[in-house]
């Protein structure tokens, strides 16, 4: 009695929790309300099966519970039943299947008039690149990237010059475009996901995948990784932000092309030169550098305060203790970050600009935090 | 059935040392509780590491794990739940244990070969455990171990623990090879007179097929470990392409990394059901005896049991709907993903209609056996969205998955596991598991698991990612998750601590349990007929066993009792018709 009871107690409470519950899917931005209209398809075929499972079982269990007096029946088998409720299961099954699929139809067919954008990965950041007005992309490779050359471009590709990269975490789309996302990795597997987009994909290095979507409302949305690719994976933060047509030309306007990253390439001043390093070689995946969580100490307000290190002793962050840890990191671990950071190799004039550029993030320090470059 | 003839006049060589009868043992039913008590020993740590990773995921910063910390937990606790816990104990556990007394064998057929296995299984378990202890800590990489991520430097372990973890798992493989071979064989070969295949019980039928599934799948994982620990260590690149490592070029080139993808699901789905499979098996057993009625339609079960071992080779890709892979494929594997369920759910049928118009004693195996319904029904029936590839691209790799999968392949078969021990029990040991202290115990770890995995799954729909180490300024995050997520923990906490009272009532019964005799549950399979209980080396004494009928023959109205065992002869009591056309 007491089994049944709690069971016919365990369908009404998770009954109940459905319909209660404050943890339900974010609210739709793009065009995937068809994948809703699935989940909620299967919610309803499931739903009924677990109820009438579970309240079967309560049944049983109260009417036939132990009784000294009574044996049970003898019959081990009613092929008639079975067949019948295979039947009934095939036809549930294919209820769900069938929309399934044809939705999913809908999801490897990108439509003739979306717009391709490329969201590349690494670890644990994000950059960007748009075809310009050729609406052509240029070929690309892990082996021609540099300081410079963050994207791996070929130079001698002509359809590679009107380019734009965005080097920053952010994107811009424009509203009530369909829009194609390929998506390419520098280093390990990533995954492009915006939990109000539905829709989302792995970034394999070696090879470029995609999909497809819609974005239909204007505002800021967050990329997450949804592929494990290693200690930073929480971290990886990108964001999207839906344009209407006004905002979203006055952004592209503002963003530079690879043929301009490829003569302007050699950066004035040596704030900037480091910024830019920084940006390229990845530093920023694990510093933040506006006070933001992050992986490793962040950058701001970092030049001239006292640290604490795992020893129990205190250093004053200047221009030595920046380089030593840049070049061998395992000898000085500040306290409360993990001894994650691999040894890095630049030369004595890069290491002046990235030490340049840390300053320049500190108050204390005489000058103001440079522009970024590709931002804003 | 030559075999049983042979056996019968062959002398039984008895070991006599302390050694060769408890630590060199070649008898099946040592080296059987010698597999359970490393898997369960091994599976403590992985559930330590699991109260871990909830404490940082329930109440951030509460204790000290940094992300380095947390991925290594997460990483060595699906691997040990899923390879080094269920693998062994339902193969090598109680499969070892099992077999040759259902099927009416004196011992496996290869006894070296199955000594053999435990002792590479105790090897693997000990480089895996080495793990810990050497530079950098064990791997990171999360329990797929992806490449290229699981050998490259911004994952924990990447230096030497993912080299023992690969050199562990391979030797994990031989060690399951060398015990299925001798599963298989004796199912084949050393089964009784009279002993049908179709008069086998379905534990037998579950874990003989949950086998042949492993000759088949562990290959796959087999190669894919040993290319890629030539990828780590000598720097070849078949599961490497072209990359950079924080913003330097590596040296690999060329190499395909949803090529190991494919290897490991072509593992790793059959993988699920080399777990599930002995589960059902067990399952049905216990139901059938506990609700004193022959199981319903026993050959569809088995036919079932079958079905879903060879459809299990065809899904794999489901779990790789958004890996990057031919978008095409989706159709192919949704459609036979979406068909196992067919099988799947006859069996869930035919489990409740062994409950009707049964006589339902609610002895705490049966509890196990009708809470592992309940569990495995949400996490097969959840199992739906994640297996149509169109719902589970939002849903996956979001707690949902987390918590579908604990459901159906992690809860749901360790219920099997506690229900089947408090069953055989008294056949191990001679005495009773403490009735009060398995009925509390079942309550928390029932109620207990229900409470932290269906709320879970809302945590997915909202789309909160898996395998993060914490949560922190997400936007679409309310508040409120964290909320679920420290009541998650504490619930979490609660089971795990709780199981002490099962392990607490494994040693005190094993001294002051009720001495159970021969046959407690007044069942009808061999391995409650043996002449000792515990059974003896030989298992059989004299003579073995002659089988006249199928086991599970309850309430067979022409018998006196509700239970006829399998020896009783068809001239005492009548063979049921569907038996006599074998």
């Amino acid at each position: 009695m007491t089994f049944a009871v709690i069971l016919v107690a365990i369908v009404i409470a998770s009954v109940l929790f459905h319909f209660l519950s404050p943890w339900q899917a974010t609210p739709l931005a793009s065009n995937w309300g068809s994948i809703d209209t699935t989940i909620t398809i299967t919610l309803v075929i499931t739903g009924i099966f677990f109820v009438a499972i579970v309240i079967f079982m309560a049944y049983c269990v109260y009417k036939y519970q132990e009784d000294p007096n009574r044996k049970s029946e003898y019959k081990p088998e009613n092929k008639k039943l079975e067949w019948w409720l295979i039947g009934i299961t095939t036809v549930a099954i294919c209820g769900l299947l069938a929309p399934g699929l044809v939705v999913y139809n809908d999801f490897v067919h990108v439509p003739s008039n979306a717009v391709e954008f490329e969201a590349v990965g690494e670890q644990w950041r994000w950059s960007y690149r748009l075809p310009g007005t050729d609406e052509k992309f240029g070929r690309s490779s892990v082996s021609r990237m540099d300081e410079i050359n963050t994207f791996g471009l070929d130079p001698d590709d002509a359809d590679g010059q009107d380019d734009i990269l965005v080097a920053g975490n952010q994107m811009h789309l424009l509203v009530n475009q369909p829009t194609k996302v390929l998506l390419r990795s520098k280093d390990v597997l990533h995954d492009f996901y915006v939990p109000q987009f539905r829709a989302k994909m792995d970034l394999i290095p070696g090879q470029i995948t995609y999909f497809w979507f819609t974005p239909t409302v204007p505002g800021t949305f967050e990329i997450l990784c949804a592929e494990y690719c290693g200690i930073g994976h929480y971290n990886m933060r990108g964001e999207i932000i839906v344009d209407t047509a006004s905002d979203y030309q006055e952004w592209l306007s503002e963003q530079i092309t690879f043929a301009q990253v490829l003569t302007g390439g050699t950066v004035e001043g040596l704030v900037e030169q480091g910024q830019l390093l920084a940006s390229s070689r990845g530093c920023l995946a694990c510093h933040s550098v506006n006070g933001g969580p992050s992986l490793g100490p962040g950058w701001l307000d970092l030049f001239g305060s006292q640290e604490s290190l795992i020893d129990g002793s205190q250093v004053l962050v200047d221009a030595d203790y920046l380089i030593e840890s840049i070049i061998d990191p395992a000898v000085k671990i500040v306290a409360g970050y993990p001894p994650v950071m691999v040894a890095y190799q630049f030369s004595d004039e890069q290491l002046d600009s990235l030490v340049a550029y840390i300053e320049s993030l500190s108050t204390e320090s005489a000058d103001s935090p440079p522009k970024p470059i590709a931002e804003d | 059935m030559a075999y049983v003839e042979d056996v019968e006049h062959q002398e039984l060589h008895e070991p006599t040392s302390f050694y060769a009868k408890y630590v060199w043992s070649q008898d099946h039913k040592v080296i059987a509780i010698q597999y359970s008590l490393t898997a369960i020993a091994v599976g403590l740590v992985a559930l330590v590491l699991s109260g871990m990773m909830r404490m940082q995921i329930g109440f951030p910063g509460s204790i000290d794990m940094d992300s380095t910390g947390y991925y290594q937990a997460m990483t060595m606790h699906g691997m040990i739940m899923v390879i080094y816990l269920l693998t062994a104990l339902f193969l090598g556990g109680f499969g070892n244990y099992l077999i040759p007394l259902m099927v009416g064998a004196r011992d496996m057929v290869f006894p070296f070969v199955n000594m053999l296995s435990y002792w590479f299984y105790l090897v693997s378990v000990l480089v895996l455990i080495a793990s810990f202890f050497v530079p950098g800590g064990p791997t990171g990489a999360g329990w797929t171990l992806y490449p290229p991520q699981a050998i490259t430097a911004g994952t924990p372990g990447s230096e030497w623990g993912i080299i023992l973890m690969l050199v562990s798992l391979i030797i994990f493989i031989i060690a399951a090879t060398m015990g299925g071979l001798n599963y298989v064989t004796t199912v084949l070969q050393a089964r009784t007179h009279g002993m049908t295949m179709f008069r086998l019980p379905l534990t037998v039928w579950g874990i003989f097929v949950a086998t042949i599934l492993a000759l088949l799948a562990f290959p796959a994982l087999f190669v894919s470990g040993i290319m890629m620990l030539l990828d780590k260590t000598i720097g070849t690149s078949f599961f490497m392409p072209e990359m950079m490592q924080f913003g330097t070029q590596l040296d690999h080139t060329g190499g395909s990394p949803i090529l190991f993808q494919h290897l490991f699901w072509f593992f790793g789905h059959p993988e699920v059901y080399i777990v599930a499979l002995p589960a059902f098996g067990l399952v049905s057993d216990l139901i059938s005896v506990h609700a004193r009625r022959s199981i319903f339609g026993y050959r569809m079960m088995v036919w079932a049991i079958v079905a879903i071992g060879v459809l299990s080779f065809v899904v794999w890709a489901h779990h790789m709907y958004v890996s990057g892979m031919n978008p095409y494929f989706g159709f192919f594997f949704a459609t036979t993903t979406l068909v196992i369920a067919v099988p799947t759910a006859l069996k869930v049928y035919n489990w409740l209609l062994t409950l009707w118009r049964g006589n339902i004693h609610l002895t705490v195996p049966m509890l196990f056996s009708l809470a592992f319904i309940v569990t495995f029904l949400v996490g097969g029936l959840t199992g739906l969205f994640l297996g149509n590839v169109v719902v589970d691209i939002p849903l996956s790799d979001t707690y949902f998955v987390v918590a579908h999968f604990h459901m159906v392949m992690g809860v749901a078969p360790i219920l099997v596991v506690f229900g089947a021990i408090y069953h055989w029990y008294p056949k191990i040991t001679g005495r009773m598991l403490h009735d009060g202290i398995g009925k509390l115990h079942f309550w928390i770890t029932f109620l207990g698991t229900y409470l932290i995995y269906f709320p879970m799954h809302y945590l997915g729909f909202l789309g909160m990612p898996r395998r993060y180490y914490a949560y922190e300024d997400y936007q679409f995050i309310p508040d409120s998750a964290q909320s679920l997520n420290a009541f998650i923990t504490v619930v979490a906490i609660v089971v795990a601590i709780s199981q002490l009272l099962f392990i607490f009532n494994l040693i005190y019964s094993l001294f002051r349990g009720k001495p159970s005799g021969g046959n407690p549950w007044r069942a009808n399979s061999l391995e409650w007929l043996t002449p000792d209980t515990p059974p003896k080396h030989g298992n059989w004494g004299e003579s073995m066993p002659v089988v006249h009928r199928w086991a599970y023959d309850y309430g067979v109205p022409e018998a006196e009792l509700d239970f006829v065992p399998q020896t009783t002869s068809g001239d005492v009591v009548p063979v049921h018709e569907s038996d006599l056309d074998e």
